[in-house]
């Protein structure tokens, strides 16, 4: 599904290295999760992946499905099946929620040679999702995430992901700024997207997101590389531990 | 000296643009109100590019003695406003076509062409001509709009007495590439009544155009144009407005294309609890010249006006603003809002904005703000992150910096068809 090969990332203003050889393999229909301190270079990925301007490649690859989509614009990106949940979601005055969802649903069709999705058909399909996100209607005709709680827009972000159906999500400490109750909203959001196909790469800084999103494999990133892997219980050994002790135990290897 | 000198010879200039120029026939009060115009233009000129209300906007071809040709645009698709109930009265390079109009009546409605309306002795009229072309030349002079009350060939005369159904539609073809149009509009809502006016087409290659609106007290004034597709054609504008109690005036403007647009609104708040709103949407490209000057007067007590004009540029094209809003002593609790952004495609474009407050009453609330900036690229990103395409995205973009003045447009299904005017200027751009 996808693939990083030591990935070299400075940024575009100043001489600075951002990533210093990031290896991933996610396998379809694998949740994996990055942790680390801050400043390690997690957002950095994430932005990398979608696109983002600001960012130079200058050594490695990224394979989605075998295609290096380094190469591709960030609309190529998300039509390909890429799909990222912002951690500070955007506001756009003056362009209605549901305007925006259509017109970037109908956008992928469009880019994928597929038919538009009908006004009618779109409206059936956002309404049942919107539901079970607890999204009322007026949430939808407001203007994108003016207004909008925190949670609210984390909520927004997975609405989005959900009517876009894409094959690999990154979410981007969608944990942050959230309460219990609506951190436990979103997740079940996406575990509802769990379909044993779709794969997600969950950034965050704490373990008890991943309480809700069980990770099939943790990652932690320090200093712009992976710097260990394991299974579900390394969460639980940063969450106890915090990084120091990981830290130390790489520095000396 | 160096002064004098130059306002002789700006006065020599309007001397001999007028020359080869005779007033137009009609009752005596009338040629008599022509006469004072005429007098009045002599007098103080015509705007020269060193006036300081014309420092943004040459008026050296709206002076010339012939306008410069301007290439009729041949739309394919239907003119904006077909789709709504109307009462079309048709213009053809400033000449009214009573065949291509709809007969001049309808519930609540008196209407009748200016020429017949100057050559007979309708009292209100007679109150009404060039009276506030001539009472708005004080703090700031208007000449273009004196001149169109001197030479004013054509026009409508419309009075409202009750709520009128259908929008009266003023439709301006342009059908000769040299034509020079003088037009001249005097509208009267009586106190209750409700009218709307739509404007739509290019005129003329040289278009003058005066309309004088009283909204007297519970009245309610719509005012809906577009300004669009020739692109060659040149415009100068003025709307002049009267507002009396717990009146509402509302106009909004849409402009795409044109070398030169100078929409002028001056409207004088004169009653208590009245609303005055004036917005404008405009976009162009290339040689675009966009000017919207507005002055409004609040002159009674707890009125609210607002005034929100955008601008879309792109290629090196040009908008201009010059907004202000004069608080009289005793015009307690004003609310006064102004707004004025342009929004720059491309770093060859220009906006410049000068808005002014002048506030002589101590309990109001004015706040005015005028920006002009590149799309966002934070909302460009996310909208390409979610798979739309960086043009689609832009006019989307694009589209939602101009809301907030298509919202002014109150009739729903009229703000519908100017905001798929707008997509379509949006549209054809990229795919040309």
């Amino acid at each position: 599904m996808l693939e990083i090969k030591n990935l070299h990332v400075k940024l575009e203003e100043e001489d600075k290295q951002i990533l210093k050889g990031v290896d991933l393999k996610v396998g379809e229909g694998e949740v994996h999760a990055i942790m680390g301190p801050n400043g390690s270079g997690k957002s950095t990925t994430s932005y990398v992946l979608s696109g983002r301007d600001g960012y130079e490649v200058t050594e490695g690859e990224v394979l989605l499905d075998g295609e290096n989509i380094l190469e591709l614009e960030p609309e190529e990106r998300a039509a390909a099946g890429l799909f990222l949940a912002f951690q500070y979601p955007v506001e756009i005055p003056g362009v209605g929620n549901m305007t925006f969802l259509r017109t970037a649903v109908n956008a992928q069709r469009k880019a994928r040679g597929e038919e538009e999705l009908s006004a009618t058909d779109f409206l059936k399909e956002i309404r049942a999702k919107a539901k079970s996100l607890q999204i009322d209607a007026e949430m939808l005709k407001r203007p994108v995430n003016v207004g909008f709680s925190g949670g609210e827009k984390k909520r927004n972000e997975i609405l989005q992901m959900a009517m876009l159906e894409p094959k690999l999500c990154i979410l981007d400490e969608t944990d942050s700024g959230l309460d219990v109750d609506a951190m436990k909203l979103v997740s079940e959001g996406v575990n509802a997207l769990r379909d044993g196909k779709r794969s997600f790469i969950v950034i965050t800084h704490y373990q008890r997101l991943l309480d809700h999103i069980k990770p099939d494999v943790v990652h932690i990133m320090s200093n712009g590389r992976i710097i260990k892997s394991g299974g579900p219980e390394l969460a639980l050994e940063v969450e106890n531990n915090g990084y120091a002790d990981l830290l130390a135990e790489v520095e000396q290897a | 000296m160096k002064r004098a000198e130059l306002k002789q010879r700006k006065l020599d200039a309007t001397s001999a643009r007028v020359e080869g120029m005779t007033l137009p026939a009609g009752a005596a009060w009338a040629e008599a109100l022509r006469q004072d115009a005429l007098s009045r233009l002599l007098a103080m000129g015509l705007p020269q590019g060193r006036d300081e209300y014309w420092r943004w906007t040459r008026p050296d071809t709206l002076n010339a003695d012939a306008p410069k040709p301007a290439t009729v645009f041949d739309a394919k698709e239907a003119p904006v406003f077909s789709g709504i109930d109307r009462l079309k009265i048709v213009f053809v390079d400033g000449v009214f076509d009573a065949e291509a109009s709809d007969a001049l009546d309808g519930e609540n409605l008196e209407i009748m062409r200016l020429s017949d309306a100057l050559s007979a002795d309708i009292h209100w009229v007679k109150d009404a001509y060039g009276v506030q072309e001539k009472k708005a030349q004080d703090p700031v002079e208007r000449p273009f709009a004196t001149l169109n009350t001197a030479f004013a060939t054509d026009g409508v005369v419309i009075r409202a007495t009750g709520k009128v159904a259908k929008p009266v539609s003023l439709i301006y073809l342009h059908r000769n590439e040299t034509s020079d149009a003088i037009l001249h509009h005097v509208i009267r809502v009586e106190e209750g009544a409700d009218l709307t006016v739509l404007e739509n087409g290019p005129a003329a290659a040289r278009f003058n155009k005066v309309m004088e609106v009283e909204v007297s007290d519970k009245a309610a004034f719509h005012h809906v144009r577009a300004q669009g597709r020739d692109h060659e054609r040149r415009a100068v504008t003025h709307v002049f407005a009267t507002i009396g109690q717990e009146a509402l005036f509302k106009s909004f403007t849409m402009t795409a294309n044109g070398v030169l647009t100078r929409n002028e609104v001056v409207l004088d708040i004169q009653g208590d609890d009245s609303m005055a709103h004036v917005a404008g949407a405009a976009l162009g490209d290339g040689d675009f010249h966009h000017d919207d000057t507005v002055f409004i007067t609040h002159d009674a007590e707890r009125c609210e006006s607002r005034q929100v004009f955008k601008k879309v540029l792109r290629n090196g094209a040009k908008g201009v603003f010059q907004g202000k809003i004069l608080v009289k002593a005793g015009a307690q609790k004003t609310d006064g809002y102004q707004i004025s952004q342009g929004l720059l495609l491309d770093g060859d474009s220009q906006f410049l904005a000068k808005p002014e407050l002048e506030i002589y009453a101590d309990d109001v609330a004015c706040s005015h703000g005028s920006t002009v900036g590149a799309i966002d690229d934070e909302a460009l990103f996310y909208l390409r992150s979610r798979g739309v395409p960086t043009a689609e995205a832009t006019d989307l973009l694009t589209l939602a910096f101009l809301a907030e003045a298509i919202e002014e447009i109150e009739d729903e299904a009229i703000a519908e068809d100017i905001l798929h005017r707008l997509e379509g200027w949006l549209t054809r751009r990229r795919a040309g």
